[in-house]
């Protein structure tokens, strides 16, 4: 066990207690209170080892209650914080303050191509609408249900992993310049989820999928500019999820 | 206001809310009421896996598993539940599996099977290959599969409706559920919800302590609705402290690290669990490790500067394996921590992970007012209820499998009984107690901060009735928690506003955590007895003669208004099982 390297990344962090002074600048929208966006600033004490979303607890809590956003879990697995941060999407919670350069102001923006409700909320019924739209359910035409479980070979099931990781944050479909021009592309995660699928070997009805993300909105609107892959924490490959649909369109095999 | 009528309400959209969705959907008018979009449930934050006797890959049979989570529960489970828990487990996977969940395979192509604490061959003889998996994300791969298959059954979701009332209506001397009230969050708009059947499915608490594995969320809402409206709770000084969560943060890491061979070492580098658990050693069960892993660090064996933590090391585990098996908890210690397992062991400290108390039910979900009678109407499943499967102590991989076999049931149960009844009458303004507590909360000028005495309530939690407590700690966090409901009738909250107003939901969430807190308190100070999660180091042992009992606590209000936690104790159910030492 090679405890020297630790002893050190503990000391840093025993040491390190330090706390810097940041600034949030924070996209802020409240209908209830005005018709217009405004930019707010929030200078604020934080330890550069902690998350973003530290530091919006610590100004909701500590300086401004009105400051809306979702979240949930903390460590990046509910897909409730999704938010444009540096003019990038990431999840707050995930996103350290060291890692962003706190030199200068974080922008903390809602995602966009969605309709902002409250501060950082956006509305996520088109997203979930386009994921629904896709039937992201198994769907087998088994007359019999086998008694056990389906056989599934291991390298089968490997075929989909990445597109599993997916837990619907919205980070990639609201990164695509095609999405944000137009809001009935399904848009990358849709897509990720009829991957997910399409390329399970116990489903039946890759052709119904297909031809569903063969429609104008589909697949094809798709300009490879990887804005999708580079946005999603789980680090699914998501471009190339849409390729490999793009391929099995053109091939039907999958 | 709006009224809404449903044959079946759930609130709560997390794995056994949607478990249970799937079932009454298919046999009755059914919405499910969810404070946040389904997906974002804490299950999705569950990794080892779900227990089943499937025997894929070694023998296996579900009487030992029923044994393992009696003796797991140090004999405070009830045994008939148990039993249930453990033979329809099988049914329960096999389910999952055909509604699309991509578990691991064997090479042969059936469902893998891995090793989880306290899990054994033939009544602990050794660990046994158990916990069916996918990967280290078993229970995103669940609340994906159960919200897919809702999505395909056409479930009827109310998002971001934050229950906050359970309505009650006396009918011939008889106590009914007749429904729910719901706060839009979108709109600040109440809803009422008239039902024949309310299930609750809302999850647990473990936001009143600090080091948490659980979500922000987390608020035990449901269980103080139903508290508040006269209704018991069960076992509630039982919770769990999860050994391995980051040092500092709470985030779990898996159990299932142990179980692929990951091993606790104190600062000296000493596999410390062969001193307490000989046999099961690292993967005894968590109450145990949790003690142990402590007492490490009270003998001056922690690690680090201040000796407040302990190592999970992997570094012998082949990158390969880490990769395939465990490749979220390895990216979290990569994210939050900056550290490489393949290289490096990971610091980490016991985490609050989950609450064996809560609700009490029967075996079918429904709910009891008292030790025997039936609230008719009312349901719960999941960790806001307790069955009691679970005891003194829960095992991991259990908790998943509970979610999945009394959602279900209680699905089940609860559209059956819809069919049977016609909609109880609401009671006469039944908007009247959420009017009134928003309005306060919304207009009060109080000076005290929900901030502040969250902190405070963290701070006291895990200070004094954490792994280790005694009468004099558990009587320090009687008097806080007195001292903090005091000052919270003073709270303010400086938005406003109608619109997504989470700063009213925080408050609100702190009034339940607060509730629940001194009923854990409470219910913890008069256990005069150390078994599983629930450790008196004034009363060490187990005493099986004054405390085989579960602890039910009523709230009461006295004629002047002043509330006070009453404490009554319910009979365990033993079948098969005598209790006897419990080693690992």
């Amino acid at each position: 066990m090679a405890t020297p390297v630790l002893d050190k990344v503990e000391a840093e962090a025993a040491a390190s207690d330090h706390l810097i002074t940041v600034t949030f600048r924070i996209r802020r929208f409240n209908p209830e209170v005005s018709a217009d966006a405004v930019w707010e600033d929030f200078q604020l004490e934080i330890d550069p080892k902690e998350r973003v979303l530290d530091g919006l607890h610590k100004i909701k809590w500590d300086i401004d209650g009105t400051l809306t956003f979702r979240r949930s879990c903390a460590h990046g697995i509910c897909g409730s914080d999704a938010m444009r941060i540096n003019g990038k999407n990431r999840l707050a919670c995930k996103t350290l303050i060291k890692d962003i350069n706190p030199a200068k102001p974080i922008t903390v923006e809602p995602i966009k191509g969605l309709t902002v409700l409250k501060d950082l909320v956006v509305d996520m019924d088109p997203f979930f609408q386009a994921y629904r739209d896709v039937m992201p359910f198994l769907i087998t035409k088994d007359t019999n249900e086998p008694t056990r479980e389906r056989l599934q070979s291991a390298e089968d099931r490997e075929r989909f992993d990445d597109t599993t990781k997916c837990i619907l944050c919205a980070a990639c479909t609201s990164s695509c310049p095609v999405f944000w021009n137009d809001g009935q592309y399904f848009g990358p995660a849709a897509i990720v989820n009829a991957h997910r699928f399409i390329f399970d070997s116990r489903d039946e009805a890759g052709e119904q999928r297909l031809e569903i993300l063969n429609d104008r909105d589909g697949v094809w609107r798709c300009r490879t500019t990887f804005n999708c892959t580079d946005a999603c924490p789980r680090g699914i490959e998501v471009t190339k999820a849409i390729q490999e649909v793009k391929r099995a369109l053109i091939t039907r095999r999958f | 206001m709006k009224i809404h009528k449903y044959d079946t309400v759930i609130v709560g959209a997390g794995g056994a809310g949607m478990r249970a969705a799937i079932e009454s959907t298919k046999r009755s008018r059914t919405a499910v009421l969810t404070k946040l979009y389904p997906t974002r449930s804490h299950t999705g934050a569950a990794q080892g896996g779900m227990a089943a006797a499937l025997a894929n890959v070694e023998e296996d049979n579900w009487e030992w598993h029923t044994f393992d989570t009696v003796k797991g529960g140090d004999y405070l489970v009830d045994q008939d539940a148990a039993e249930i828990l453990a033979k329809e487990a099988i049914d329960a996977v096999l389910d999952l599996e055909k509604m699309g969940l991509p578990f691991n395979r064997t090479p042969n192509g059936t469902i893998d099977q891995r090793r989880f604490g306290g899990h054994s061959r033939n009544h602990g003889e050794a660990p046994v290959r158990r916990s069916c998996y996918a990967a280290d994300r078993t229970g995103h791969m669940i609340l994906q599969t159960l919200y897919q298959n809702c999505v395909k059954e056409g479930v009827e979701f109310f998002n971001e409706f934050y229950v906050l009332d359970q309505l009650i209506t006396e009918v011939d001397g008889v106590s009914k559920s007749s429904g729910v009230v719901a706060y839009e969050l979108a709109t600040g708009e109440i809803h009422i919800f008239q039902a024949k059947a309310v299930i609750y499915a809302s999850g647990g608490t473990g936001k009143f302590f600090k080091v948490t594995s659980n979500a922000h969320t987390l608020t035990g809402d449901g269980q103080a609705a139903v508290y508040r409206r006269g209704l018991p709770l069960e076992d509630m000084e039982f919770f769990q402290f999860h050994p391995t969560g980051i040092w500092r943060m709470g985030i779990l890491l898996t159990e299932g690290a142990r179980g692929e061979g990951g091993i606790l070492r104190n600062k000296d580098g000493e596999r410390f669990m062969e001193k307490y658990a000989p046999v099961m050693k690292d993967l005894a069960s968590r109450d145990v490790v949790s003690r142990s892993i402590y007492t490490e660090i009270r003998e001056g064996r922690g690690c680090g500067p201040e000796g407040d933590h302990v190592y999970l090391d992997l570094t012998h585990l082949p990158p390969e394996q880490l990769d395939a098996k465990l490749p979220d908890i390895t990216e979290f210690a990569r994210t939050y921590l900056g550290i490489e397992p393949y290289t490096d062991p990971i610091p980490i400290q016991p985490t609050a992970h989950y609450a064996m108390g809560g609700i009490p039910t029967n075996v079918e979900g429904e709910v009891l007012s008292d030790n025997t009678t039936v609230v008719p109407g009312l349901y719960a499943a999941g960790e806001v209820a307790c069955v009691s499967v679970h005891g003194a102590n829960r095992l991991g991989t259990n908790s998943l499998l509970d979610i999945n076999v009394f959602g279900r049931r209680a699905g089940i149960a609860a559209a059956e009984y819809a069919h049977t009844v016609d909609y109880v009458e609401l009671p006469e303004n039944p908007a009247e107690f959420v009017v009134s507590q928003i309005e306060q909360l919304r207009t009060s000028t109080g000076n005290e901060r929900v901030a502040t005495l969250r902190k405070e309530l963290q701070e006291t939690m895990d200070a004094n009735v954490m792994v280790f407590r005694t009468e004099q700690t558990i009587k320090t966090a009687v008097e806080k928690i007195a001292e903090l409901r005091e000052r919270y009738k003073n709270v303010s909250i400086q938005d406003k506003g109608r619109r997504f107003n989470t700063d009213l939901l925080e408050a609100i969430e702190l009034g339940n955590l607060l509730d629940l807190a001194e009923v854990m308190a409470v219910s913890a100070l008069a256990r005069k007895e150390s078994r599983g999660g629930h450790y008196r180091e004034d009363y060490p042992n187990r005493d099986d003669v004054n405390f085989m009992r579960h602890t039910m606590a009523y709230r009461e209000v006295g004629d002047d208004g002043t509330e006070s936690i009453r404490l009554d104790y319910k009979p365990v159910v033993q079948t098969r099982y005598q209790p006897m030492e419990r080693k690992y």
